[in-house]
């Protein structure tokens, strides 16, 4: 059975009262529960399809940060000015057209996939998870709501509500996706990079993450010290090179090997140093 | 079962069912409607491609609950209009159909790309068509199509 709910309340009721698979889009829960043509796709209990809950599509900036409604739609945060660049950036390689306006940013958390595309880019930027069920609102960290691959902390009774971006300032930033072809392709690895200089040219700030390399997306924020101040004492970047290469951890596929993932990630990484001019 | 609406083709619908079954398999078992193919069924081809509120989306992945009181159009509904006759007879002209399979689904991704950019380059085109997928034609007789149409004198977007 699918529950179409009325609104936001009486979701937050319906998942209270039973276990329930939340439907967004469907551009992930369709194709795993995929079936035979003309039979019903086997999606494990019943249903809560969300997918029209206006109450949760919205973009709206305070102090606090950008905060974005988990059902808002891929092909909207392209559309919003108020969206940070480097998000788009991601999107924008996301999928084709026909996903995007169907597949939404909180699918793409939910699904917690390591190759999830928005992910590396909501790890910079520090973003809070806000969960809300009957019981009341809980905000938690993204690196403490993904623990692994389609694994979150996510109560059953809870729903995503938003997410929150940090407002964070940068003066550059290196995005990229490897994938098979140019778009709709699920990545091999990608890789996001971000610094703050300012007018002397000291850099004040530099976040990094991957994704598809570990069972989730990796950001560390010692090393990202130890960068910051290599950058601005000009001394060799090997030794966090090497750091990073222990974190990086890929699996063989279908998409790509552990090998090329690795390679790829840490020439990323080494493209993103030298923009940020260190060497 | 549930029993709901949408709008299909500019018709007000009814659907009774399941409402995690696919919008495609609806189209083609109870509608009859069978323009709308089944590719690879999992998003990627474009086969099955229609128009959602006037925008592409893949109705293999669509369930029926996202679509209730929603507008619908596929190629059949499509057919009929002025836009769709500039857009086939420049599919014709270029050569830009093969075997036919994708071409439903090039022609509703022109469309909706169209809507939202009248005059794009080629590589808005290419983006456009990301999602559909061609064996025959190598893809270049299409892009020149959709270019053709879409630099018409009479505004048709
Ligand atoms: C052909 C194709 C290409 C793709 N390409 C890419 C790509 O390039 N990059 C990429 O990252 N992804 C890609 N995807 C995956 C998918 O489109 C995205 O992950 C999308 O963001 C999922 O959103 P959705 O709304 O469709 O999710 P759904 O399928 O509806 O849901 C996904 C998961 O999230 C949960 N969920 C959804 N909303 C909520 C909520 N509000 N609260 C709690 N749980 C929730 C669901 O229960 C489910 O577990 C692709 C998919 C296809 C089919």
């Amino acid at each position: 059975m699918v529950i179409l709910p009325k609104d936001y309340k009486h979701t937050l009721d319906a998942l209270q009262d039973e276990k329930l698979t939340i439907i967004a889009g469907g551009t992930d829960v369709m194709v795993k529960n995929r079936n035979w043509s003309g039979l019903i796709p086997r999606v494990e209990g019943n249903s809560i399809n969300i997918f029209q809950l206006n109450e949760l599509s919205y973009i709206r900036e305070d102090e606090s940060g950008l905060h974005i409604g988990a059902g808002t739609k891929l092909e909207e945060l392209l559309n919003s000015p108020l969206i940070f660049e480097p998000l788009k950036a991601a999107v924008r390689e996301m999928a084709s057209p026909a996903i995007r306006h169907v597949g939404t940013i909180g699918g793409n958390v939910g699904n917690a996939s390591p190759a999830g595309d928005t992910l590396p880019i909501l790890y910079v930027y520090d973003t809070v998870i806000v969960l809300e069920s009957v019981e009341g609102i809980r905000e938690i960290s993204i690196f403490e709501f993904i623990t692994g691959p389609g694994k979150t902390t996510r109560k059953s009774n809870e729903i995503i509500k938003e997410i929150i971006l940090k407002n964070i300032d940068y003066t550059g930033f290196y995005y990229e996706k490897v994938g098979g072809r140019r778009s709709d392709a699920i990545s091999k690895l990608s890789f996001v990079g971000l610094y703050n200089a300012d007018e002397k040219g000291t850099i004040k700030d530099v976040r990094i993450a991957f994704g598809a390399v570990y069972k989730t997306i990796v950001r560390n924020h010692e090393l990202e010290r130890q960068l910051l101040q290599s950058l601005n004492s000009e001394k060799s970047m090997e030794d966090i090179i090497d750091e990073y290469s222990q974190l990086i951890q890929p699996i063989d596929d279908q998409r790509s090997n552990a090998n090329y993932r690795k390679n790829c990630s840490l020439s990323l990484l080494k493209s993103f140093i030298q923009m940020a001019g260190g060497n | 079962m549930s029993r709901v609406e949408f709008i299909l083709n500019e018709k007000k619908v009814e659907f009774e069912g399941d409402l995690n079954k696919r919008l495609l398999d609806v189209l083609r078992d109870d509608f009859g409607l069978f323009g709308s193919k089944e590719g690879c069924g999992e998003g990627e081809c474009g086969a099955c491609a229609i128009l959602f509120n006037d925008e592409i989306v893949n109705s293999c992945l669509l369930p029926m609950a996202n679509v209730v009181n929603q507008r619908v159009m596929t190629i059949e509904g499509f057919s009929t209009t002025k836009k769709y006759k500039a857009i086939e007879q420049s599919f014709m002209d270029h050569g830009a159909v093969q075997c036919g399979y994708c071409t439903p689904g090039m022609i509703i991704a022109t469309e909706s790309l169209l809507n939202k950019n009248a005059k794009p380059t080629e590589e808005e085109i290419k983006d456009g068509l990301a999602g559909n997928l061609c064996r025959c034609t190598g893809y270049n007789m299409i892009i020149d199509a959709i270019i053709a149409v879409s630099r018409r004198e009479d505004d048709l977007w």
